[in-house]
C-alpha cells in the first residue's frame, strides 16, 4: 500500500537518505573543486606529449600537426567564417532531419503503444526496417533521391526515428498495470489517464529515446556528410583529409565533438527540469 | 467498460469483414509486407514504371542466387564479419578493463572520466579520416576503427554497472570478510553483469554499423559495404537491394543471438527469488 501512497496524496516520498546528515557545504565545495581540478592533469599531459612530439618531430607533422598549429588553423577557419558556415549547414540539416524523424517516431510509437491492433500490424515491419542501420540504406537512397539535401534529411530522420519510436512504444507498454488499475478505480477519463498516469510513467524512457535519437542523428549526419556532401562539418573533414591538412581535420573534429556534447547537455538539462517532480531514490 | 474495449463486431465505420481486427492475430504482421511485395510485383506486371532503377523482385532473387553460387557473397560477408568480430573483441576487452578501472577507483574516474566523456561525444565516423592517416586504408585501419566503435559503449556501461552495485551488498561482503578478489567475483561482477551486457550488446550493434561505415569510407578490400558501394556506382539496383537485405539479416542475427545469450547467462536472476 505504501508504494501507492504518493499517488493518492501527492505527497512526495522522502528518500531515506535525507535522514543521514549531509556533508557540510564547505566540504562539498572543496570536493567539487578537487574533482574539477583532477579532470585536467590527464588531458594536459596528453596535450604536452603531443606538443613535444610535434616540436621534436617524433612523428611527421603531416601525420600529427602540433596542438598549436591546430589552434591556429581553428582561429583561421573561424576568422574566414568557413567554420561557422559549415557548422550552420550541419546544424540545419540535423534540425530538419531530427524534427521529422522525432515527430514520425513519436507518432508511430504512440500508435503502437496505445493500440494493440496497430502494434500487431506495424511492429513486425517496423522491426525489420530497423534491423538495417541508417548507413545500410545510404546507397539505396543515393540511387533513389540523389545526393542532394533530401538524402541527408531522410537519412538523419531514419536514424532518429527508430530509437524514438521503439522507446516510446516500450515506455507506454511498461506503464505498471497496478497504476492503470488504480486510475480506473478513481474513474479517470481516458484523457486523465493519459495525462496523469501514462505520460509521467512513460516519459523517462521516451526522453531516453529522444536523447538516443539525437545522438544517432548527429552520427548519421557526420557519416552522410563524409560520404556525399560538398558542405558541412563532415565535408570539411574529408576536404582536409584529401589535402593532407590534418590540422583542418582536427579542428573540424573538435567542433563535431563540441556540438555533440552541447546537444546532449541541452537534452539533459531539459530532462532535469521536466522531471523535477521525481524524487530520486539515490 | 470503456469504448476501446467494446467487441469488434459492433457496427462502426468498417464493414465487418474489412475490420482490422478481423484478420487473425498471427497473420496481422504479414499484411503490410505482403501488400508491399504485391505492389512491387504489380508495378512490373502492369508496366507502371519504366525506370531503370526499379528492378523486379525476381531479379534480386536471381542476383542473390548467382552471387551466393559463385561464392562472391560468402566472401564479402566473411571479410566483413571477420573484421567486425576482431574489432569487437579488441574494443570490448579494452573497454571492459577501462570501464572496470573507472568504476572501481574514484581517483581514476576523476582523472580520466571527463576526458573520456568528452572524447565519446565526437561522432564516431569523424575518427575515420584520422585513423586512415594513421593506420592506412587496409584492414588494420578498419579494425582499429571498429575497436573504437565497440570501446565506448562497453566502457560506459561497465562503469555504470559497477557503480550501481548496492552499497549494502558490499557491506555484507565485508561482514563475511571477503577478500578483494571474492568481492569482485561474487558481489560486484554479478551485480554489474546486466549493465555490462547492455554495453556489449550496444557494442555489437555499433560494430556492425561501423563495419559498413568503414567499408564505405576506406574502400579497399572486400565486404558487404563494398558490395553496396559497387552496386550503387554501377547502378545495379538488384545488388544494392541484395546488400540491404544481407545487412538487415546480419543485424537481425546479431540482435537475436545477443538476446539468447543474455537470457541464458542471466537465467540465474530469474531463479534467485525462488531460493528463499
Amino acid at each position: 500500500m505504501s508504494a501507492y501512497s504518493s499517488v493518492l496524496t501527492l505527497d512526495p516520498v522522502l528518500p531515506t537518505q535525507a535522514a543521514t546528515p549531509t556533508p557540510r557545504p564547505r566540504r562539498r565545495l572543496w570536493s567539487a573543486l578537487g574533482r574539477a581540478l583532477l579532470a585536467w592533469p590527464f588531458p594536459l599531459a596528453v596535450l604536452l606529449l603531443w606538443q613535444l612530439a610535434a616540436t621534436y618531430e617524433w612523428v611527421p607533422s603531416q601525420i600529427l600537426p602540433s596542438p598549436a598549429t591546430v589552434a591556429g588553423t581553428f582561429a583561421d577557419l573561424w576568422r574566414s567564417g568557413e567554420l561557422q558556415d559549415n557548422t550552420a549547414i550541419s546544424l540545419w540539416r540535423v534540425l530538419w532531419g531530427f524534427s521529422a524523424g522525432a515527430t514520425l517516431g513519436f507518432v508511430l510509437g504512440v500508435a503502437m503503444g496505445l493500440s494493440p491492433l496497430t502494434k500487431d500490424y506495424l511492429y513486425p515491419t517496423f522491426k525489420t526496417f530497423a534491423q538495417v542501420p541508417a548507413l545500410g540504406w545510404l546507397p539505396l537512397l543515393m540511387m533513389l533521391v540523389g545526393i542532394d539535401e533530401a538524402l541527408k534529411i531522410i537519412l538523419i530522420a531514419k536514424a532518429s526515428l527508430v530509437p524514438i519510436a521503439l522507446n516510446t512504444y516500450k515506455g507506454l507498454q511498461n506503464v505498471p498495470t497496478t497504476q492503470i488499475e488504480l486510475a480506473r478505480v478513481y474513474r479517470f477519463s481516458r484523457w486523465q489517464l493519459l495525462r496523469h498516469v501514462v505520460l509521467p510513467s512513460a516519459f523517462p524512457p521516451i526522453w531516453n529515446g529522444v536523447r538516443y535519437g539525437l545522438t544517432h542523428a548527429w552520427l548519421a549526419l557526420v557519416g552522410v556528410e563524409l560520404l556525399a556532401s560538398s558542405e558541412g562539418l563532415g565535408f570539411l573533414i574529408v576536404y582536409g583529409r584529401q589535402l593532407y591538412q590534418l590540422d583542418v581535420v582536427l579542428a573540424a573534429v573538435v567542433v563535431v565533438g563540441a556540438i555533440g556534447w552541447a546537444l546532449d547537455r541541452v537534452l539533459a538539462v531539459i530532462e532535469k527540469r521536466l522531471l523535477r517532480w521525481r524524487v530520486e531514490g539515490f | 467498460m470503456t469504448r476501446s474495449t467494446q467487441p469488434i463486431s459492433s457496427p462502426g465505420r468498417w464493414p465487418h469483414w474489412l475490420h482490422p481486427a478481423a484478420v487473425p492475430k498471427p497473420l496481422r504482421g504479414w499484411v503490410i509486407p505482403v501488400m508491399l511485395l504485391t505492389l512491387w510485383w504489380a508495378a512490373f506486371r502492369f508496366g507502371w514504371t519504366t525506370s531503370q532503377l526499379f528492378v523486379p523482385l525476381s531479379k534480386v532473387v536471381d542476383t542473390g542466387l548467382r552471387m551466393a553460387g559463385s561464392g562472391e557473397l560468402a566472401h564479402a560477408l566473411g571479410a566483413s564479419l571477420y573484421r567486425m568480430v576482431l574489432g569487437f573483441v579488441i574494443g570490448t576487452a579494452i573497454g571492459l578493463a577501462v570501464g572496470t578501472a573507472l568504476g572501481v577507483s574514484r581517483l581514476l574516474e576523476n582523472l580520466i572520466g571527463p576526458t573520456f566523456h568528452t572524447l565519446k561525444q565526437v561522432s564516431l565516423f569523424a575518427w575515420i579520416p584520422l585513423i586512415s592517416l594513421w593506420f592506412g586504408l587496409g584492414d588494420l585501419a578498419k579494425i582499429a576503427f571498429l575497436s573504437l566503435a565497440a570501446f565506448f559503449p562497453v566502457v560506459l556501461n561497465t562503469f555504470e554497472g559497477i557503480r550501481s552495485v548496492p552499497r549494502a551488498h558490499l557491506e555484507v561482503a565485508r561482514v563475511f570478510a571477503f577478500g578483494p578478489w571474492q568481492v569482485f567475483a561474487r558481489v560486484v561482477w554479478p551485480a554489474a553483469l546486466p549493465s555490462i551486457f547492455t554495453g556489449i550488446y550496444l557494442a555489437l550493434i555499433y560494430a556492425w554499423l561501423a563495419t559498413l561505415g568503414a567499408e564505405y569510407l576506406l574502400t579497399s578490400g572486400s565486404g558487404i559495404g563494398n558490395l553496396l558501394v559497387d552496386g550503387r556506382e554501377h547502378f545495379w539496383m538488384d545488388q544494392v537491394l541484395l546488400g540491404v537485405l544481407v545487412v538487415g539479416a546480419v543485424g537481425f542475427a546479431l540482435n537475436w543471438s545477443a538476446s539468447q545469450l543474455e537470457r541464458r547467462l542471466l537465467a540465474w536472476r530469474g531463479r534467485s527469488t525462488a531460493q528463499f
